[in-house]
Parts: structure tokens; sequence; C-alpha cells
């Protein structure tokens, strides 16, 4: 292993320092991860510039190390819970009085990619806000009983996957219904942010620092009816997500007449199979939800390179697709989206 | 029009007296022009009715019809002495042409008071609709205040009934911020018309009040015109609302719509008063009953999870509780169990357990002893049917950096541990329910965790979970093991948050149950054992281990 002593000063454009961080969350050494951001802290390190440019990206990297399957899943929650004792380490040192007012920060249901939307938290807080972190995963109702309580003037929602848009969009519409608006971030709304909209999202930053800025100027927009943008999907997302349990148990009945060597799954690896047929179901809902093609494609695409890496033919998903697609015959828009896929899993 | 030039008076010249008899007797006003330099060669009587300053051959008056003759437009609308007019011009002769000219006051008028009637009702609908929203007292007040000073004046005042003789007011003014502060009571009387509104009396109209004696904390600056209304609440006034307008003065109209949108206002913060008496309340209740922050031990990893059901109360019948040594060196204990029923009565019924659990460890309890009291305890409050599943652990820490545990259940299921070497095993504990009969069978067991090892402690709302393809199926045991198996090498937080995710994407968004769940970890050597730990990938898609995450 190539060593890198961190000497101080510590200098966060040093890529040797990026890496040494990366080993560090990696190996879920706290103690280390802790003392490299305290030590830059020391040296007079904005805490933004330590959270923007080593502890966000070293978790983008972590990401990346997972897609390659070059670490486990094990060691990628290991490194995330590292990174946010790190970040916890230099938040406890945040000495900035709130002097604006006050917001409420939350995962949307079913998300738990926590530690962006944290770095948020803090950027927010030495931005002169009071910040409700209300954590990963907040249930909908639980975020509009806190808003009438604590009536805050803008709610921050995040949604890192497409599959989480139709509980956004219940949330965003509920937020607005509570008179509060809010602000959309993280890539599950579509380049650019571009579902956020749909959604009736008042707002969406491309990342802390964008949100930080527009939270700081022209703030809060323009009340608006809530309910104009209340109702997305049609008929064809009502059926694929109502017919879930039926899509998912005939996919597997398929696959075992195609497939003979299913016969001999154990429990373990069935349960592996029918998840991974739920996602294609769970992202065909969420690109019929809001009528992008791109959602549906994208998964596959990603979904693809994350096989390779483990040396496993695309066939695999091509298969997969297929028996989706042969259960919704009625369905156009979802056959498009399914054609688009099978026609990327057979090129590839 | 009229140039040095045609200032010859030709007022009968070209009109028959039988013309203009005949035009006289009409009821449109009518002026006779001549195509030469547009001289006004005869006004009929109604002409002249209408705009007294028309003469053949003088001034026009009408800026509008000036304007039309310098355009060669064949129309114009124009205001005169209080009249709106329209006129026509149509081509006589080719010498002459006429104006025909019309009175629209009234048509004028009735548009004006339409548009402004539908002002004034999509203003009320839209305040209704906004107001009607939050729930939060502070946000009702701004909302007000912005509608306010958006629709009915130049700024706004609200200022709330006192509270210890202090009186909170809220202030925007147009294109400023919002201020907030308080006030002594006594200085309300220094603003005109304030003390009676807030006092239940019938407003004052705004003619009387005298805008010169608004005071200066009221942070108006100069105003022309000020108007105080009250905000009616439950049976007293909500608060009361201060308009002021820089010059211009509040119409009768203005009043009446004024009223009407406060009436909206005093609902909405009456309402939101009124949640935040209940939401206080139940705050203070539910403090004692929300999991606790878990003591910091050294060398013990401990996290607790928690997830109601009701995630609007937050409150339900799992718990867990952590109570620390009595004295140096001494056992810490732990406690996680699920109580019958859910919602409030359940939630009560858990704190008076934790209640005796923390009493009896004082008194340096063993586990065992621990349960066997707590069923006697539950069988003589002489309430049926308030049973109990539970684990008692008392934890201290054992050389080399190990962790030794006593646990004892009372038909809970058992606690789970996660070895080196990625095995998951069961705790050889068994325990009848508390709180069901009077002879309760304990029995206990040893645990020992090597550094890196962990005990999980957990709530049947974790293995019944239902969800997964059919969305009927418990996640079961076998998930939960096998799942436990891929934590090994983890912190225990991170363990903990794993198996959250884990269940939370079977059940797909639809928790039935309170999930509770306990780790207990020694710290190990967590480098070593991630390089090479994990599960291995057995799905055809050979994503066993993936938990959905977009590339970056």
């Amino acid at each position: 292993m190539t060593v890198f002593t961190p000497t101080p000063p510590l200098r966060l454009d040093d890529p040797g320092l990026g890496d040494h961080f990366l080993r560090l969350v990696g190996d879920g050494d706290e103690y280390g991860a802790v003392k490299v951001v305290t030590t830059l802290h020391d040296q007079g390190v904005p805490t933004q510039r330590i959270m923007m440019d080593l502890i966000g990206p070293t978790q983008i990297r972590v990401g990346d190390l997972w897609a390659a399957n070059e670490w486990t899943v094990a060691r990628e929650h290991a490194a995330t819970a590292t990174a946010e004792r790190a970040l916890a380490a230099i938040a406890a040192r945040n000495t900035v009085r709130p002097t604006r007012g006050r917001i409420t920060i939350a995962c949307v249901d079913g998300e738990w990619h926590a530690l962006p939307v944290r770095i948020l938290a803090e950027m927010l807080r030495l931005d002169g806000w009071r910040v409700d972190f209300l954590g990963p995963s907040v249930p909908g109702q639980h975020l509009v009983t806190h808003l009438h309580q604590t009536g805050p003037d803008a709610v921050a929602l995040s949604c890192m996957i497409p599959t989480r848009l139709p509980r956004a969009h219940a949330a965003i519409t509920a937020c607005r219904s509570a008179g509060v608006p809010v602000i959309a971030g993280g890539r599950g709304f579509g380049p650019g942010g571009r579902y956020a909209q749909l959604l009736g999202a008042d707002a969406w930053a491309a990342g802390a620092e964008g949100a930080v800025s527009r939270l700081g100027g022209a703030w809060p927009p323009p009340a608006r009816d809530p309910l104009v943008h209340a109702f997305l999907g049609n008929d064809e997302y009502t059926y694929v997500v109502r017919h879930r349990p039926d899509l998912l148990t005939g996919g597997m009945r398929s696959l075992r007449a195609s497939y003979p060597a299913m016969a001999s799954y154990d429990d373990h690896q069935t349960d592996a199979t029918l998840e991974d047929m739920g996602h294609v179901v769970d992202f065909l809902a969420a690109a019929l939800y809001v009528s992008e093609p791109q959602i549906f494609t994208d998964f596959v695409d990603w979904t693809l390179e994350v096989l390779r890496a483990r040396g496993v033919p695309p066939v695999a998903l091509h298969a997969g697709l297929q028996v989706i697609h042969d259960q919704l015959r009625d369905y156009p828009t979802a056959l498009s989206y399914l054609d688009t896929g099978l026609s990327h899993t057979s090129t590839t | 029009m009229q140039s040095a030039a045609s200032s010859r008076v030709r007022t009968d010249g070209p009109a028959p007296a039988l013309l203009r008899a005949a035009l006289d007797a009409a009821d449109e006003a009518v002026l006779l022009c001549g195509t030469v330099d547009d001289e006004i060669l005869l006004v009929n009587a109604a002409a002249a009715r209408l705009v007294p300053g028309l003469t053949p051959g003088g001034a026009c008056p009408l800026d509008g019809l000036t304007g039309a003759l310098a355009t060669g437009a064949d129309s114009f609308t124009d205001e005169y002495a209080g009249r709106h007019l329209a006129g026509r011009r149509r081509a006589l002769d080719a010498g002459h042409y006429g104006w025909y000219l019309r009175d629209r006051t009234e048509e004028v008028n009735r548009a004006a008071a339409l548009q402004a009637e539908r002002a004034r009702t999509s203003f009320l609908a839209e305040a209704g609709r906004r107001l009607s929203t939050s729930l939060h007292q502070g946000r009702c007040l701004r909302t007000t205040a912005e509608m306010a000073v958006a629709h009915l004046a130049d700024a706004a005042v609200v200022v709330l009934p006192a509270d210890r003789r202090r009186n909170t007011w809220l202030r925007l003014a147009e294109g400023g911020r919002i201020e907030e502060g308080t006030v002594p009571e006594s200085r309300l009387a220094d603003v005109p018309g304030l003390v009676e509104v807030l006092g239940g009396f019938p407003p004052i109209p705004s003619r009387w009040l005298d805008a010169a004696q608004a005071p200066e904390w009221l942070g108006l600056g100069p105003i022309g015109a000020l108007l105080v209304t009250p905000l009616p609440g439950n049976a007293a006034p909500a608060g009361a609302l201060i308009l002021a307008r820089r010059d211009r003065a509040f119409t009768p109209d203005d009043e009446i719509l004024a009223r009407s949108f406060a009436a909206r206002a005093g609902a909405a913060l009456s309402a939101a008063g009124l949640y935040r008496e209940q939401a206080d309340t139940a705050a203070i209740l539910q403090a004692d009953l929300l999991p606790p922050e878990l003591i910091q031990l050294d060398g013990v990893e401990l996290v607790g999870s928690y997830q109601a059901a009701h995630e609007a109360a937050r409150i339900g019948g799992d718990f867990y509780d952590v109570f620390a040594p009595n004295q140096p060196g001494g056992d810490t204990v732990l406690a996680l169990g699920d109580v019958c029923g859910t919602g409030p009565e359940a939630a009560v019924l858990t704190g008076k357990v934790r209640q005796t659990l923390r009493a009896l460890h004082l008194v340096d309890a063993d586990p065992t002893a621990m349960l066997r009291v707590l069923n006697q305890a539950l069988l003589q409050s002489g309430r049926p049917h308030r049973f109990v599943t539970l684990v008692v652990g008392a934890l201290r820490r054992a050389e080399h950096g190990r962790v030794r545990l006593t646990l004892a259940t009372g038909g809970h299921p058992p606690p789970l541990v996660l070895r080196n070497d990625g095995q998951v095993e069961e705790v050889p504990v068994s325990g009848t329910l508390i709180g069901a009969v009077r002879e309760t069978v304990v029995h206990p067991a040893e645990v020992e965790l090597a550094p890196g090892e962990l005990c999980l402690l957990y709530s049947d709302g974790l293995t019944e979970a239902r969800g997964g393809p059919t969305a009927t199926d418990q996640y079961g045991e076998a998930r939960l093991r096998a799942a436990l198996s891929t934590c090994q090498g983890l912190p225990a937080t991170a363990t903990v948050e794993r198996l959250r995710q884990l269940v939370s994407d079977w059940m797909h968004g639809g928790a039935r149950d309170d999930i509770a769940m306990l780790a207990v970890r020694a710290p190990g050597r967590t480098a070593l054992s991630l390089r090479d730990g994990g599960a291995p990938n057995e799905s055809p898609f050979a994503l066993t281990t993936r938990r959905v995450r977009q590339r970056s």
C-alpha cells in the first residue's frame, strides 16, 4: 500500500489527502478520519471547504468503488458511518448563531442517503439558518406534523433515487399545502432537477452550495396554489404499482420455465432475484409517473455497468426485462419504455 | 382647433333652423363639424348639457376629442366633469361630419364595481386558502401581514393579546422585511383604537382615528390613515390588525374588506393557538415516553433505533432503555420490550414498565429478578390484559476488550449475536410473557462478545414486517439472520442503520408495527475484517448486495 503520511499543514488540493481520507473511512478508522478534518480545521480551513472538497467527494468515490465491485456493501456502510463521525466532529465546532429563519431538512420516505443532506444542514447552519434535520427516510406525515409544530421558512427535501419520486411528490404537495415552500435537491429529481418543477417544488439546487445561495436570495418564492401540481401518473402507472406482486410472481414463473437452473435456487437466491425484478418494476413505475422514459433507460444502463463490473452477462437483465414486458401487453407506454431497455441490453 | 382665421361666428350658417330643431330634440349629443379646420359648427342641446364648455367655433374642452382629431381617429373616450364620455365620428357630406357623444359613466362604474368585487372575492379566497394551510401561529401571523400589505395597506402590524403583560407584535411594511418584537401591555393605549379592539369592543371607524397619534414604537413612520381591526378568535379576540396607508384614506368598503379578511386571519390564528396548546401538552407527556438518548460507555458501542408505526405520534408500544451503573465498575442494564397494544394506552404502560425497571436497577436486581418483580407488579396493578414481552441484559466489560452480557427474556424473541466469522447465533434464553401468569419461568443466559462482535436486541416488528415481492410476506428471522451476517465488521451504528434500511425496503414504505432495535458491540479491529468481508453475489443479476444507488 502506498503510504501517505499526513504531515501538517494538510492541503485540501493535495490529491494524496483525498486518497488518504478515503482509505481511512474505508477502514472504518474513525479516529484517523476525525483527526484529518480537525487538523484541517485547526489550520484555519473553513468548515465549508472541508465538507465540500473532502467529505462530499470522498462519499462519491465510495459509491463508485461499490458500483465497480471493489468494495463490499459492508465496507461502503462502514465508510459512510465513519464519514458521518468526521462530519459531526467539525460540525460540533460550529459557533455561528442563527440570524436567519428556520429550515427543515429531510430525506424523502424510503431514501437513506443521508450524508449529502447532513452536509447541507451544516452548510446552512454556517450560513446563519436554524436547521432541523429530521434524518433519512422521513415519512410524509411525520414531516408535516413537524411543519405545523415549528413553522419553518423552507423545507429542503432530498431524493437521490427516482423510484422515490411518487413519495417525494406526496411530500412536496403536503409541505406546500401546509404553507411551507420546498426546495428540492438530489439526483433523483433528474438532470438539472427537471422533475422537481413538475412535482411542484418551489426551487431546486444541484448541491449544498447551490441550495445555500438559493435560500439566501429571494426567499420565500411567491405563494402558488399547491394543488396545481397535485396529480401525476396515469392508468399505466396505477396498473404497474397495483400489480407489482403479480408482475413479480408471474415474472418468476416465466424465468423458472426458461431457466431450469433456477429450480435449484435457495431462498436467499430467490429473494435476491425477486428484489432485482422489483427494481425493474419500481423504475418502470417511476418513469411512467413522470412520463420520462429516461429514468428507465438510465436505470438499465447503470445496471448493465454494475453487472459488467461483476462479470455477469447482460442477458440476465435482458431476461428480467422480457418477463415483465410479456405481462404488460395492453400498456403501450410501459411497453415502449421496456422495448428501449431491451434494445440497450441486447446491443451491449 | 380654433385659429384666429376661424374665429368668425358661423353658428347658424349652414344649418337650417329645422335641422337645428331636429338635433336639439334628439337625446344623443351631436357636434356638427366642418372638414375645414375641423371647426365645430353646431352643438345640439344634449351635447351642451353633457359638456357645458362646448360652443360652436369655441375651444374644445375635451382632450380625447382633440387627440382623436390630431391622429385622425374615428372614436375617442374621455372624462369630463366626472362623466365618462365616448364619441364616434360619422362622415355626413363632403364638407361636414358629426361627432356623436355618449355618456358611459354608469357602464364604467358598473364595470369598475364588478372588477373591484372580483378582486375582493379573489383576495378573500386566496386569504382563506393561504391562512388555512398552516397550524403554526408564527406562519399564520406572517401570512396575515404579507396579505394585508399586498392587498389592503402600505404597512401592517399584527398585535397578539397580552401574555404576562407583554404583547407580541409582527410588522411588515411594503418592500420591507418582517420584523417581530414585544411591547409592554401598558403601551397599547398609545395606539388609537387598539385597546378597544383587543378588549373585545367594536372597532372604531378609521375616520375617527388620528393617524398622527400612532406612536413611534409601531414603526410605521409618517402615515396618513390608520385602521385598527379585531382578529376574531374563540370567544375572545385572537389579536388586532393595524393597517396604515401613507396617503389614501380607508373607505367604508375598505373597512368592510379588512374586516372580512381579519375574520379569516383570526380563525386561522385561534386554530393555530389551540393546536399549539395540544402539541405542547403532548410534547410534555411524550418527553418521558420517547426513546432515550443513550449513555456513552467506554469500550462498548451502544446503538438504539425506534420507528413508531404511527409516525405522527412517535410513541407506541415498543421501547428500549439503558441504565448507567449504580457505582463505578457496576453493571449497565439494557432493556428492550414490546407492550401489548398501540397508541397512547400502550405508551403509558411503556412508561410504567421503564420506570419500574429503573427502580429495580437502583436496588441492583439482576435481570431474572427484574422480570419476576415486574411480573408481580403488572399482575397486582389490577388491570387485566396488560402484557409485555421483554429482554433485559446486564452488561459489563471483561478483559482484552471483551464484553459480557447476562440476558433474560420474558416471552420476547431471543437476541442474536453476530460473531467475527460472520456466523449469527441465537442467545439460548427463554421465559414466559410478563404480566400474564403468576408463575414466571425465566432461563437466563450469558453471552461474551469478542472485539468486533455484536449482540442485537429487537422487537418482533422487525421480523413480522410485511412486504417483499408479494407485499404480504413477513420479513422473518431467516432474512434477519442473513442480513445481520452481512454486517460483520461494521460499527454498531452502521449495522442498525443497514437493518433499518433493509426492512424499510422490504416493507416498501408501509410500516404497520413499531420496530425497536438495540445493538451492543465490543469495538473491534474493524479495518482488518472489512477489507475482505461482505456477502457473496448470488443473484442471477449478481446484485444480491445492491442497495440501489445511482451512479454519481
